[in-house]
């Protein structure tokens, strides 16, 4: 069993502690994990990418390109630019709520998000769109879109762990006060799955 | 029989585990990505496993603390980045030949990438500079087991020893097995001795110790299980750290066969295992991050004993010196040196159309990050000036991104005042002001600005202090009046210090306050001499944001000043200004606003 995931996001999304949260569902289920995140500097609102590969006789902690058996893009572009992880036949599911960077504003580059939108859709037959903050958003909370992203992800065949084992470490990660909101936007994500 | 108990760790908790596993008594260090999470780890723990540990003020601070308490036979470690390592070399050097008693680790943590940091430096170089035993872990199991035994090593061999985790050992978590905790800790007392004072004959004596146990160090690296060959055929590849990882992957990956040598220890290199590899295969590939560390020594190895074998990696291009490894980038090497079939398959399950134009996304200040605020004042304040700003290690480094671009140099912890100084004696009558953050300013700052004064540098020196060391995960630090494992410290007043350090001219302003942030940066740069202001607020992220603001439409001339020169991640829109929930209700925008169309509501009312 190998069961590759690339997170991809903008510091600040919560990819860190997602990724983390999958690879103790998957170690809990008695599998080997390896993640490897983005710290530091890049947090403040940069890109970050967020790697957890789960199974037998694990090397690296790196997805290499063609690899990934799913892509979970917490923003629409950043989504764009980890594409080259997944592998042919791949599953991603996809935030389609768009974080414009200041760059943005301050008018130094362009969010183009409907070829965006429409690029994915062609280059991914059968990609899932999200709204996941504005799910978080109606959990009680825009910052457990993270959550929302990992009820969605929870929906997918061919995982290490299942739903349950996945919600368990979800509960056991965050911190006490926040389990029902979290419990709550799980349960969202794996609803709106249901009609993408 | 009992299953281990295993827990998700990153590599940095995982070193941090090892320590206690080790029975550690001393923790010392400086924060720095991608080491700080060793440090903040083992404070959380200390109190509950009974150890000191302590922020220094900086690295050569930290390194001299630990060694003190190895001197009386205590296992002390000290972490820190591969940077902070140069701020340190001045006592490595001499304890490389001093020695200690109890076990000393240092851990400092590389940055190939470089990911955060303003340099690629290769510690392991250090550590064949210093003649000081490396180990270079390739996953966090691996970093907790060779936490464990470079205790046990430094106090085997009386010397320090340094522990070079990579971001990709630091930043991974894996399932890490632990090993039990220590039920005995080493006795202390310090033995006086003349053995410890450094005395230039002392130096020559040692120095011929230190090189003769670097042959002792090499043959017990030879029997460590952190090294250890398999051979399968005569094509050969010798690989350190992480790299390890990518050869193994991408050999599987490809179903390549190779035979294969990991090194754990690159400096000093375990000769006879060496040896006995080279003497097995007819080529070898040397596969490692950075320097050609590893690949130096196995070339002067082969040489020396005239083994019939090619060497290759960096030297001849083959094996890139900038930037991160991975599985790809080895795939690739193996192939182009190997000549290995497969890759064309390899590549073609991999068609990607061109994407379209992605938005740019590089990091900045947070929204309501006091930084911002600060730099636009003093922009603003000395239009007509033409002034030089200094940067300097930290968040506030972010200040030189568009639309600010407050920032025209920045090189390394404390710099900003020096290089303001340096400027400023050979442009006269031009206005320098140095800017750097609290934490910075007690780490080097504080030494330039003593520097200023003593030597009547014109200068301004900014301290954008923000009650905590913000960029590397808010540790503590002597103006807080916390200390590492959370207890009540003595703060250190910056006002206070700086007046002691003989400032004539101080100004203490609210950094969201942009009418007092500009007045003060008018008075300070007019000031003949060195002035300082120190410009407070907490970092955004330790506060809950109280208010927020909202645009008033109807009075909002769309004239986007606030968009387009303060560059907060809460502000957008192309015509019509959007405050998003993202805002901390700093009120900055609001002081810009020529039309004062942003308004103050509470958090729940947009």
């Amino acid at each position: 069993m190998k069961f590759d995931l690339v997170i991809t996001g903008v510091g600040g999304q919560g990819t860190v502690l997602a990724s983390r949260i999958v690879a103790r569902a998957a170690m809990d289920a008695g599998w080997q994990v390896r993640t490897s995140e983005t710290i530091g500097m890049a947090q403040r609102e940069g890109c970050v990418v967020s790697h957890v590969r789960v199974g037998e006789n694990l090397a690296g902690a790196l997805v290499p390109d063609g690899r990934a058996d799913v892509l979970l893009g917490f923003e629409l572009a950043e989504a764009v630019r980890a594409l080259a992880k997944l592998k042919a036949g791949g599953k991603a599911i996809v935030n389609e709520d768009v974080i414009v960077p200041t760059s943005v504003s301050v008018g130094l580059s362009r969010y183009q998000v409907q070829d965006i939108r429409e690029y994915l859709e062609k280059e991914l037959p059968g990609v899932c769109f999200l709204r996941a903050s504005e799910v978080a958003r109606e959990a009680g909370n825009s910052k457990t879109a993270n959550v929302v992203m990992l009820g969605a992800l929870s929906t997918l065949p061919g995982l290490p762990f299942s739903p349950e084992g996945l919600l368990e470490a979800v509960l056991k990660t965050v911190p006490s006060q926040f389990r029902e909101i979290n419990r709550k936007a799980f349960e969202m994500g794996r609803r709106a799955m249901g009609v993408c | 029989m009992a299953v281990a108990e295993k827990m998700l760790l990153m590599g940095n908790e995982a070193i941090a585990r090892g320590a206690v596993e080790a029975g550690v008594q001393v923790v010392t260090g400086y924060p720095g990505t991608p080491s700080s999470e060793v440090f903040g780890t083992l404070a959380h723990f200390a109190k509950e496993y009974g150890y000191y540990a302590e922020w220094s003020v900086n690295e050569k601070v930290a390194l001299e603390v630990a060694a003190g308490a190895a001197y009386a036979g205590a296992r002390a470690l000290v972490t820190m980045k591969q940077v902070g390592l140069n701020v340190a070399a001045d006592p490595l050097m001499t304890l490389a030949y001093i020695g200690v008693k109890g076990g000393l680790v240092l851990v400092v943590a590389d940055d190939p990438g470089p990911h955060s940091s303003q340099n690629e430096q290769d510690t392991r170089k250090f550590a064949q500079f210093a003649k000081l035993p490396v180990l270079d872990p390739s996953t966090p199991q691996e970093a907790k087991d060779m936490t464990v035994a470079a205790f046990e090593l430094s106090e085997q061999l009386g010397l320090p020893v340094i522990l070079r985790p990579t971001t990709r050992t630091c930043h991974v978590c894996q399932d890490v097995t632990l090993g039990p905790l220590p039920l005995t800790r080493n006795e202390c007392r310090f033995d006086k001795n003349p053995g410890w004072v450094i005395l230039p004959g002392l130096a020559y004596k040692k120095h011929i110790w230190l090189n003769q146990k670097q042959k002792e160090i090499s043959r017990l690296f030879s029997s460590m299980h952190f090294n250890r060959a398999e051979i399968k055929g005569k094509t050969g590849i010798i690989t350190s750290g992480v790299s390890y990882n990518y050869v193994v992957e991408a050999l599987e990956m490809q179903g390549w066969e190779a035979s294969l040598l990991k090194i754990g220890t690159p400096y000093p290199l375990p000769e006879d295992l060496a040896l006995e590899f080279l003497s097995q295969v007819e080529r070898v590939l040397v596969v490692e991050e950075q320097e050609p560390v590893v690949e130096d020594q196995v070339i002067h190895l082969a040489w020396r004993h005239n083994l019939p074998v090619g060497v290759a990696g960096k030297h001849n291009g083959l094996v890139p010196r900038e930037g991160e490894l991975d599985v790809d980038k080895v795939t690739a090497i193996l192939h182009k040196y190997f000549g290995f079939v497969g890759m064309e398959q390899a590549a073609a399950g991999n068609t990607v159309r061109r994407a379209p134009d992605l938005p740019l996304r590089t990091p900045v200040l947070c929204a309501g990050c006091p930084h911002r605020a600060v730099f636009y004042g003093f922009k603003e304040a000395l239009k007509d000036y033409d002034p030089v700003f200094t940067g300097d290690i930290g968040c506030y480094t972010l200040g030189v991104i568009p639309p600010l671009n407050a920032l025209d140099t920045c090189l390394c912890m404390g710099a900003s005042v020096t290089i303001a100084s340096g400027l400023s004696r050979v442009e006269q009558g031009r206005k320098h002001v140095a800017f750097l953050g609290d934490s910075t300013f007690f780490h080097t700052g504080v030494a330039g600005l003593i520097n200023a004064v003593y030597n009547r540098a014109d200068i301004t020196l900014v301290i954008l202090d923000n009650g905590t060391t913000a960029m590397t995960g808010h540790q503590p630090h002597p103006g807080i009046g916390r200390n590492a494992t959370g207890d009540p410290a003595r703060r250190i007043d910056i006002a206070g210090l700086v007046k002691g350090c003989g400032v004539d001219y101080i100004r203490q302003v609210d950094a969201y306050n942009l009418q007092e942030v500009m007045q003060a940066a008018r008075e300070a740069v007019q000031y003949e001499g060195p002035s300082v202001v120190i410009a407070r607020r907490e970092c955004v992220a330790l506060v809950k944001p109280g208010a927020r603001y909202r645009v008033n439409t109807g009075a909002c001339i769309e004239c986007m000043l606030c968009v387009k020169n303060l560059g907060c991640p809460a502000l957008s829109g192309e015509e019509k200004v959007v405050i998003s929930e993202k805002c901390t209700g700093c009120g900055v925008c609001a002081q810009v606003c020529p039309a004062d169309a942003i308004e103050e509501v509470s958090r729940h009312e947009v």
